[in-house]
């Protein structure tokens, strides 16, 4: 009985980030488009795209080989795993023991790296220049990302994702290293998700584009899972700060029903919290200059090594 | 597409122009004038051809500011300007797909506006049938191991006019740009050839629609200077105003665009909105968003209502009271201020030979303004300044902008003052004794736009040469580009803003 209530809970995570992902897009630039006084498309408008999107035909070009059809498969299911491991109403699920933070990082580096690749497939000049672009960040947030989970990890004692966030829940208390740890996380989240400052995700520019240049060719359903699996890292990063940093109301996996209601209501509120400033951030902000985004992820990278070394500092006292 | 050259049969005419008498030179004054052009005595202001000779228009230092001048070529060329002065070269090359006219020793003999697709050469003037529908375009060279090329357009992402950009980059620097137009060549200048005065009234409205009032204005009052038909006062006021309310709103246009390439959708949807009342407005008080056709040769066809200078005084207000919440918030933005500084810088020297017209001039410290120079009704009786600056970069394009929004609310609040009563268009008639030419340099809110036409006493329009400021502004961008990163390309267009319509007529 537990066996299959455990297997329900992770069934619903895996589905509930799923349904949540496009909504949380929608509900950012409802959110935004209500700060520049317009009124915006409804927030279920992303679901409605990727909809049409299912329904299009796909074109493609002459010359894309199989890996240029396989990539939008094989990066939705990497996100799409990555962001069912990461805790969201309840810890220590049944498939959160499978792989512990550094292995989401990994698979989070696994779906840039087909990403990049799709995006020089074709041989476009666009393609070329996003994902010339995208290794540029990656090359910087990816180590920012490693000093972060190094930090949280020695503070936890463990890298498994769910225990750090049931030591969490525990000891809530603050700490410096944690707070730079969570700078640096933010710094790396609106780089990784390709959002202003960093890369504008409503841009038409194709000069400017990153993560939508190397996405210019995709299109159909192809586009619907590269579409869905954006929405999908940008739930990632939300829950995994929510659950590291923020983990009130998070319940335990043996807790409930009852508790992992009043979880789930948290999550969605702490999401909802976190999609509205991201938006009033992206409102009263410009897109930084290509080449002033090293400075930025530079500053993320410094914060988390900071962290790092505080913690090892700390510790040893 | 019909491209049958139509053969206007002339009639006998003195050989002048007015309000600036056109000069035949040969070819030793031809080169005269383009000497003095290289050497910064005078200022192009257009080159165009015709059947067998070519005119050229410069500006002068003192007075008369503008001269008109001629040389036949029974041959089929002249002596390139192009060769001793750049800007004149793709004005050249216009000439020669257009009307065959070979310009000697040019620096540049590839083909502009003629993509080979039109099935005839030299459309305007005894057009040869070709049957390839080829187009092999050989783009300037590049050369060193790390360069490569980024060809961008004509078919862009968002909704803009087509241009073909041909970017050579090293990495994320631009090496070297080099444009392509001619995607939406209308055959203008073949359309106006024979059409009455009522039709290429519309076609001149209609050859860059975000100018359509600067453009009608510059028809109507090169109509006016050949015929010698004084428009009544209020008219000029009110001509004056429409083209201050089409400069308003362009410009917050542009402004709020700029802002927009770099991410800060705050401000394109706050200039949005004074734009759009600026719109409605206009709308309302002269019956077109856009007030296309409402200026006809002889004055204007729309009167104000007096109800509706009180609304314009409220919407003048409102902007008075907006435009320092607008400038503010551009000002304030460090991190639009990052991305507009310094990007894309327009050297002084440059904006000087290319003789650069609007903002994108003034912000390089060339100040010509054409109501100023040539002073046209009712400006000289109007008190305002034009807008400087000198660092030439982006932000300096912005800061020129807001410069001009201010002098355009103190110049709309004077017109709504003192604006005459009195009829608004004159009543004239065409004094059928010999073809007759006119000329009129206007200042539109990119620039300075230039209409040279000819035109029969019955009528009908000969030639009708409408020269849009982008065609001195482009060239600039190529330069302004180079060595930014590539990334910041939209920005700098933006900021130019130029007209692809009105380039390749």
């Amino acid at each position: 009985m537990t066996l299959l209530f455990n297997i329900l809970a992770q069934g619903v995570q895996m589905l509930l980030v799923l349904a949540l992902a496009p909504l949380l897009i929608g509900f950012v630039r409802k959110l935004k488009a209500r700060l520049l006084r317009r009124k915006g498309p409804p927030i279920i408008q992303p679901w409605l795209d990727l909809i049409r999107l299912l329904r299009k035909e796909v074109v493609l070009a002459e010359n894309a080989s199989w890996l240029y059809r396989w990539a939008p498969y094989l990066i939705f299911a990497m996100i799409w795993v990555a962001a069912s491991l990461v805790p969201t109403f309840a810890t220590g699920l049944t498939f959160s023991w499978s792989a512990d933070l550094i292995a989401i990082i990994a698979l989070l580096g696994s779906a840039r790296f087909f990403l990049a690749l799709a995006g020089m497939d074709i041989g476009t000049s666009f393609g070329g220049i996003g994902s010339s672009r995208e290794a540029m960040f990656g090359s910087l947030a990816e180590p920012a990302m490693m000093m972060i989970v190094f930090t949280v990890s020695f503070v936890a004692g463990t890298t498994q994702l769910s225990e750090i966030a049931a030591y969490m829940v525990a000891n809530m208390e603050l700490r410096a290293s944690v707070g730079m740890a969570l700078v640096a996380l933010l710094i790396v989240a609106i780089a990784e998700n390709g959002r202003i400052p960093v890369d504008n995700p409503a841009t038409h520019l194709e000069l400017t584009m990153v993560h939508e240049a190397m996405v210019l060719e995709y299109s159909g359903r192809y586009l619907a899972l590269i579409e869905l699996a954006a929405a999908l890292k940008l739930l990632l990063y939300l829950s995994l700060i929510a659950c590291v940093f923020f983990p009130v109301g998070l319940a335990s996996h043996d807790a409930g029903a009852e508790a992992m209601m009043i979880g789930l209501c948290a999550y969605v509120l702490k999401l909802a919290i976190g999609g509205g400033a991201l938006a009033l951030f992206e409102t009263t902000t410009a897109k930084m200059r290509i080449f002033r985004v090293p400075d930025f992820l530079g500053a993320g990278l410094m914060l988390g090594l900071l962290a790092t070394l505080l913690v090892f500092v700390t510790r040893s006292l | 597409m019909n491209f049958a050259s139509k053969q206007i049969p002339a009639q006998p005419s003195p050989p002048t122009c007015l309000p600036w008498p056109r000069e035949i030179v040969d070819r030793a004054g031809w080169l005269a004038f383009a000497e003095s052009l290289a050497r910064g005595e005078r200022e192009l202001l257009s080159l165009w051809g015709e059947s067998s000779s070519v005119h050229m228009a410069v500006l002068e230092e003192r007075e008369p500011r503008l001269r008109i001048v001629t040389l036949d070529c029974p041959k089929g060329s002249f002596p390139s300007v192009g060769r001793l002065h750049p800007p004149a070269s793709r004005l050249e090359r216009a000439i020669r797909d257009l009307y065959g006219l070979r310009a000697e020793n040019a620096p540049d003999e590839r083909p502009w506006l003629d993509h080979g697709r039109w099935g005839v050469r030299h459309p305007c003037n005894d057009p040869e049938k070709i049957d390839s529908a080829s187009d092999s375009y050989a783009f300037l060279p590049a050369e060193g191991e790390p360069l490569h090329q980024i060809p961008v357009g004509p078919v862009h992402a968002g909704i803009i006019e087509p241009g073909h950009f041909r970017f050579s980059a090293n990495g994320e620097t631009v090496v070297r740009l080099e444009e392509r137009f001619g995607f939406v060549h209308k055959g203008v200048d073949q359309l106006m050839a024979g059409a009455s005065i009522e039709r290429a009234a519309r076609l001149a409205a209609r050859v860059s629609g975000d100018s359509t009032v600067a453009y009608s204005l510059a028809f109507s009052q090169a109509i006016e200077a050949a015929f010698d038909v004084n428009v009544p006062p209020r008219a000029t006021y009110l001509r004056a105003l429409m083209a201050e309310l089409e400069r308003l709103a362009n410009h917050f246009g542009d402004i709020g665009a700029i802002c927009n390439d770099a991410a800060f959708a705050l401000m394109h949807a706050q200039c949005g909105i004074v734009r759009e009342r600026i719109l409605r407005k206009a709308a309302s008080c002269f019956g077109h968003r856009l007030m296309m056709d409402r200026i006809a040769p002889g004055g204007v066809v729309v009167d104000l209502e007096q109800e509706n200078v009180a609304a314009l005084f409220t919407l003048i207000e409102w902007i008075e009271l907006m435009t320092p919440r607008l400038i503010a918030l551009f000002g304030d933005t460090t991190s639009l201020q990052d991305r507009t500084v310094g990007t894309g810088v327009v050297s002084e020297a440059l904006a000087k030979q290319y003789a650069c017209g609007g903002y994108v001039g003034r912000a390089s410290g060339r100040t010509f303004d054409a109501r100023k120079a040539i002073g046209y009704a009712p400006y000289p009786q109007l008190t305002f300044e034009i807008g400087a600056a000198k660092g030439g970069d982006v932000d300096a394009r912005v800061w020129v902008r807001f410069d001009e929004i201010r002098a355009s609310l103190r110049i709309v609040r004077q017109i709504l003052d003192e604006a005459p009563e009195g009829p608004i268009i004159a009543a004239w008639t065409l004094p059928e004794d010999w073809t007759r030419e006119g000329a009129a340099l206007v200042e539109g809110f990119r620039g300075d736009i230039f209409v040279w036409l000819r035109i029969r006493a019955d009528g009908v329009v000969q030639r009708c040469h409408l020269r849009d400021p982008s065609w001195f502004q482009w060239p600039l961008l190529e330069a302004a580009i180079k060595d930014n990163i590539v990334a910041d390309f939209p920005l700098c267009n933006k900021s130019f803003n130029c007209s692809y319509s009105g380039h390749d007529l």
